[in-house]
């Protein structure tokens, strides 16, 4: 029972040390897109993945699937838009409809929407360019005559 | 000397690395066709047998006392909303299909089938072996039910006086696209509450019937005790705690909060949406943010307090009183309850995707609900992530007493038994 007890604890200890020896090595430095990236998986996180789930996978019949869609692939200054002014349309994609309404999230800063869209443009194995402020920037000032 | 020491050390480590992969092939077998109760987790002495598979989106059903199942699709496929099994032995054949649309409501009462789609609720006339005499000539028995782009289906129920209950869900969260100075929810007049019209009479428009309780923001399992001759029903509550009110509510309590409730029903009840929600924790009914809560300020008492509360963003879809002879004595009268399984618990991991047991003493709940059926969901990274490979949503009750679950995602259905 000890001998087993203290495995267990050297077992998790090793695990432990192991986790805090990669993560030492392997501080971070982003630059440019990785870095948008990386800011833009934070912006998700807190805005996005409550209804679009950690996979962007989304859910059934309610909330649109961010996987290899027009939507996400497309069109920036669309997608930009709906960030901007949330949608109320029903989506069809692959046969299913998706009919959850996305509520507006223009309290965004432009460089947030430019990272949490590069970051969705560029995961769930999407792989689309990057969306910059400047792009944001420009559909948000034509934007305000909506 | 060192090195068997180390070695000696290290022994238990192995065993438990062994144990762990052990255990993973194991689960993993779990999860593979074929297997033992479907697939399912049961309590002692009961099995589970798949008497079908790949039907669709299967929601509500009924089984006759000849065995057939009308099983109601979410959408029409191949054109039809309505299938037919006959169950014979542990399979089922596909005897007949109508109805040119798709829906959640299913009932038999009094020699009719009733069916709904998301605007209408239809009937049709049965014979005495209750198959549907005309299929293509359903009666209209109400039209023009409010249905706008969330929680549509009009899931229905049918009490011994002659009416028929049926669900119109709330087009919104917490109403605040629609009030959004928080003055006063104006979509409660036709929406968000259980409306009662006749079983009988047809072409009923909102002004035909009544409604009978509101405040209900969506209510997909609803099912008519016989005990005490009341309405029961099932509530999802709201979502989106943390999300809207992220100082008030940590990201844990958005998960949990607010309950599923169930409601005991009452002609004129007023549930509360979109002003309150309960919290299963504290036990209390409180005074939703949108109007001025905290997490603390206690709800109006003018509304009504559930009956019983389930952990938040469960999905209750399914509600069925058990009436049969077949389960053991402590079932009977008690409650099933399918729960759909949650979305809105992320980033924590998704929950639900189980058959509830309530227990109910003299047409009440009496004592802490139970987990009956579960491992619907699949492996245990399936159910956390949503990506759940079977969701239970409609509950019927067989002729000898046997329980029936539909699955939603892969249009399974489920027949669950018990021997002694």
């Amino acid at each position: 029972m000890n001998i087993k007890k203290s495995g267990l604890i050297l077992l998790l200890f090793s695990i432990c040390f192991s986790e805090l020896y990669a993560q030492t090595k392997k501080a971070p430095i982003h630059t440019g897109t990785a870095n948008s990236v990386a800011r833009g998986k934070i912006v998700y996180a807190n805005v996005c993945l409550a209804c679009h789930m950690a996979d962007g996978g989304g859910v059934q019949n309610m909330n649109p699937p961010l996987i290899q869609t027009t939507y996400v692939l497309g069109d920036k200054t669309t997608l930009i838009k709906i960030v901007l002014n949330g949608f109320k349309e029903d989506v069809e994609i692959n046969g299913q409809t998706y009919s959850n309404n996305m509520t507006p999230h223009s309290d965004l800063k432009d460089q947030q929407i430019a990272d949490v869209l590069t970051y969705v443009r560029k995961s769930f194995g999407n792989k689309a360019s990057s969306v910059t402020v400047a792009e944001v920037k420009k559909v948000r000032a034509a934007n305000v005559t909506k | 000397m060192k090195m068997k020491k180390l070695f000696l050390l290290l022994l238990p480590v192995f065993a438990v690395v062994g144990l762990i992969v052990f255990n993973a092939c194991k689960s993993a077998d779990k999860s593979t066709e074929g297997a033992a109760n479907a697939g399912l987790t049961l309590p002692d002495g009961f099995t589970a047998i798949a008497i079908a598979d790949n039907l669709g989106s299967a929601r509500h059903l009924v089984v006759t006392p000849e065995h057939d199942i009308y099983v109601h699709l979410a959408g029409a496929k191949n054109g039809k909303g309505i299938l037919v099994l006959h169950e014979d032995g542990d399979k089922t054949t596909l005897k007949t299909s109508f109805a040119s649309y798709g829906g959640t409501g299913i009932a038999i009462k009094n020699g009719y089938l009733y069916a709904s789609n998301n605007t209408e609720v239809f009937r049709y006339k049965l014979n005495d072996k209750n198959d549907v005499i005309n299929p293509d000539q359903p009666e209209k028995i109400v039209t023009g039910l409010i249905s706008r782009r969330m929680h549509e289906p009009k899931a229905i129920a049918l009490d011994n006086d002659g009416n028929i209950y049926v669900n119109i869900g709330a087009y919104s969260n917490v109403c605040s696209d629609f009030d959004p100075k928080h003055q006063g929810c104006p979509i409660l007049d036709s929406a968000a509450g259980i409306w009662q019209f006749k079983a009988d009479k047809l072409n009923q428009h909102y002004g035909d019937g009544i409604r009978y309780a509101g405040g209900l923001r969506n209510v997909v399992g609803l099912d008519w005790n016989q005990q005490d001759n009341q309405l029961f029903v099932m509530q999802h509550g709201r979502d989106a705690l943390h999300d809207l009110y992220p100082n008030l509510y940590t990201v844990h309590q958005s998960a949990e909060l607010p309950a599923e409730c169930m409601f005991a029903l009452k002609k004129g009840d007023n549930a509360g949406w979109p002003y309150v929600y309960y919290d299963w924790m504290q036990n209390k009914n409180l005074l939703g943010p949108e109007y001025g809560g905290d997490g603390q300020k206690p709800a109006d008492p003018k509304f009504i307090e559930p009956v019983a509360a389930y952990p938040g963003h469960y999905a209750p879809d399914g509600l069925l009183f058990y009436t049969g002879n077949q389960f053991p004595e402590k079932y009977k009268n008690g409650a099933f309850i399918a729960f759909h399984g949650s979305w809105n618990r992320a980033p924590e991991p998704q929950a639900g995707y189980c058959v509830v047991f309530q227990p109910f003493k003299d047409g009440k709940p009496s004592g802490k609900w139970e987990v009956f059926a579960d491992g619907f969901a699949g492996t245990a990274e399936q159910k956390a992530s949503g990506r759940a490979v079977h969701r239970p949503c409609g509950l019927a009750l067989g002729p000898d007493g046997s329980l029936y679950v539909t699955d939603d995602v892969k249009g399974t259905i489920y027949k669950i038994t018990y021997k002694k």
